[in-house]
């Protein structure tokens, strides 16, 4: 079996800063992480791997800093990795990402074996659309299966395959056909380590570096900023409030005498709210 | 494996995101459309949402409103189109067929794209729901156009583009995208970050109805079953009036008890920061922010709870803020709008009699008189 995962490499947006002054974020410095959500559908590759053989390819489109993520990938236990990088992928909405890399992901089937299943995370952390499996699944002409929580079987006989999958106000049962693409979601599985000879390895393994031409790109106005339909206009930070919370004297005064001047706060603002939470409350 | 690049109609070199004319296939792209998501029966609030939103977008712009209905034939459709007017819509597009029973992709992105490409609308609108998103994602693929998630703010420009407005950087920032020079523009919503519309029953208005050019033989995925959630408050929380939620400042999971009896005592619904869900405290369902649950209440109250933005951003909605924590300089205080420097833990007790007290009957008795 033939599995490729897409990762992403992303800033670590926990630590993300906006400068106070001039409303610009301050890169400089945030590490980068593999997209935390991308783990996880890495891993679902790996243990699918374990169980019925064959091979774990992963992917990601980035900058040729990008292939950090991939050797980490590697060092989890991924076989092979490929970066498609190119100075025209620049400034790709999700429509043009998920074209380059339907576009690689077609390559590397000529290349390395057709694969049976494509994997994304569900969300990137930082675009945090969900568009983009989505995108390649359609361009691929690949049956979605978005939000999986669980796959329950595989018949690589009948290639048939049967998920969990998230869904509003409960869990949707799918069986579906392979090739397929699944976006895998969050806690769904427990993240290995991998070994220190998979980390050894990683580290003198090959990357394979594709440019737009390599992946057979040919028609580059459907890439980066010239294939992206939507524009970026306008960056801002949000409104700060003009002031802040209004503050609840403590000092020196029992817990209740300071609870009943919060409550007379919240009901002198919201007058209406007496008589709700009175009824809600079944009191 | 083939790619959609031979189907699709090719992108004109030059720019996507310079403002040009645009292409003459694209100028008879008119009015406003809103998906309505069927959820078991009952149409998805976030539906109802949007379609208040669409009413602002299409009288702007002096266009129609419409909805789109897709389901199986039956009361259900019929149901959700007699809301889509009372909630606003000037007219509702129906597919209804057995294949639209349950949710799937492929039956559900051919009709909205055969709809599309029929009646051609300008703005097209979808919830960033699990079923919108799966859907939006696809149908914006084969029509080649912009799609913008998760918008907090829509609005027109003045020569008639949507302005799509949405949180980057993990919640840090904003920014403005439009789709310029393809049609039609498309954008997710998340629940409750509209307001809900005034419902009005009106008589029901046109209908539009069309066939799905596929059958259950075409269709590769196949529907085994369902299990919906046992715990139905969850669904509650983004749309509970008053909310009480606890951070990792209560230090132990049974501390969590303080915030459910407060919520309790007040009739609230209780949810949590993250950080609480990943140490397994709560449910993933009572998160609340970016990547949990987006909430509108009168009354929010949050107890040992830092503001991190992505918190915020799932707030920010909300009526009145009411933030306890033990740091004067937690960033919760700069958008709540009233604030105790108190410990929480001794604090939720005090709070939670208070309230009762203030409540009870007799109480309420005597502010009657
Ligand atoms: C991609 C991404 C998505 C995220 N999505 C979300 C999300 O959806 N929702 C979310 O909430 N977070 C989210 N986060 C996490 C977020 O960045 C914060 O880490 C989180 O909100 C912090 O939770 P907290 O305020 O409970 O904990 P902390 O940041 O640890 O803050 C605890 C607070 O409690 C106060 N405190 C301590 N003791 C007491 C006491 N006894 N009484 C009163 N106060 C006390 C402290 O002063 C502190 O302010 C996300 C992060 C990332 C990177």
């Amino acid at each position: 079996m033939h599995i490729v995962v897409c990762i992403k490499q992303v800033p670590d947006s926990a630590q993300i800063r906006v400068h106070p002054v001039t409303n610009t974020i301050m890169r400089q410095g945030v590490p980068t992480i593999i997209n935390p959500y991308d783990l996880f559908a890495l891993e679902e590759a790996l243990k699918l791997r374990d169980v019925h053989g064959g091979e774990v390819t992963v992917l990601t489109m980035g900058p040729p800093m990008a292939e950090d993520s991939l050797r980490k990938a590697l060092g989890y236990g991924a076989d092979r990795a490929v970066l498609l990088t190119d100075r025209y992928f620049a400034g790709s909405d999700t429509l043009a990402t998920s074209f380059a890399l339907s576009q690689a992901i077609a390559k590397i089937g000529e290349t390395f074996g057709r694969p049976d299943i494509v994997f994304t995370g569900k969300q990137t952390i930082d675009g945090d659309t969900a568009q983009v499996g989505p995108g390649i699944a359609k361009r691929l002409d690949l049956s979605q299966l978005t939000y999986v929580a669980k796959i329950a079987s595989i018949d690589l006989d009948t290639r048939e395959i049967e998920v969990a999958r998230r869904a509003e106000g409960g869990t949707q049962l799918l069986k579906s056909r392979l090739p397929c693409l699944i976006t895998m979601l969050e806690d769904t599985n427990e993240i290995r380590r991998g070994s220190l000879q998979q980390a050894l390895c990683a580290a003198r393994s090959q990357v394979v570096k594709w440019t737009a031409a390599d992946a057979g790109i040919d028609d580059l106005t459907r890439c980066g900023l010239r294939g992206s339909p939507t524009v970026v206009k306008r960056v801002f930070a949000p409104t700060a409030r003009a002031e802040r919370a209004a503050q609840i004297d403590t000092a020196e005064r029992g817990l209740q005498d300071i609870a009943d001047e919060l409550i007379a706060d919240i009901l002198t603002r919201r007058p209406a709210l007496e008589h709700e939470l009175a009824f809600n409350s079944g009191t | 494996m083939s790619t959609a690049s031979q189907t699709t109609p090719r992108i004109a070199p030059g720019r996507a995101g310079v403002k040009k004319e645009l292409p003459d296939r694209f100028k008879d792209y008119r009015h406003v459309w809103v998906f309505l998501e069927l959820e078991r029966g009952n149409v998805h609030p976030v539906s109802f949402e949007l379609l208040g939103e669409g009413r602002k977008l299409a009288d702007k712009l002096e266009v129609q409103l419409a909805g789109v209905v897709l389901g199986p034939p039956g009361e259900m459709v019929e149901d959700a189109v007699a809301e889509a007017f009372a909630y606003g819509a000037d007219l509702v597009y129906i597919v209804d067929a057995p294949p639209l029973a349950d949710y799937r992709n492929e039956p559900f992105a051919k009709a909205l794209t055969d709809l599309v490409n029929t009646h051609k609308p300008e703005i097209l609108l979808l919830g960033a729901t699990t079923l919108g998103r799966d859907l939006a994602g696809s149908v914006a693929t084969t029509l080649q156009t912009g799609l913008t998630a998760d918008c907090t703010e829509l609005d027109v420009d003045s020569d008639g583009s949507l302005a799509a407005t949405r949180p980057t950087f993990g919640g840090s920032l904003l920014c403005t995208i439009y789709t310029l020079n393809y049609r039609p523009q498309m954008a997710t919503v998340r629940p409750r970050v509209m307001p809900m519309p005034q419902r009005v029953d009106k008589p029901v208005g046109r209908v539009m109805r069309h066939k799905l050019s596929l059958v259950e033989d075409d269709i590769v995925t196949k529907v085994l079953g369902f299990l919906p959630d046992n715990q139905s408050a969850m669904a509650n929380l983004a749309y509970a009036d008053v909310v009480v939620a606890g951070g990792l400042g209560l230090g132990a999971a049974e501390n969590l008890q303080l915030v459910k009896n407060l919520a309790r005592a007040i009739g609230a619904e209780h949810g949590c920061s993250r950080p609480l869900v990943q140490k397994g405290w709560m449910p993933a369902d009572r998160q609340i922010g970016q990547t949990g649950k987006t909430i509108r209440p009168k009354l929010y109250i949050a107890a040992g709870i830092s503001g991190a933005i992505q918190h915020r951003v799932g707030v920010e909605g909300a009526d009145l803020i009411v933030a306890i924590n033990t740091d004067p300089n937690a960033p919760i205080f700069e958008f709540a709008h009233l604030g105790i420097v108190t410990d929480a833990i001794r604090f939720l007790p005090a709070l939670t009699e208070a309230f009762t007290r203030r409540l009870s009957p007799h109480s309420r008795d005597k502010l009657a008189s």
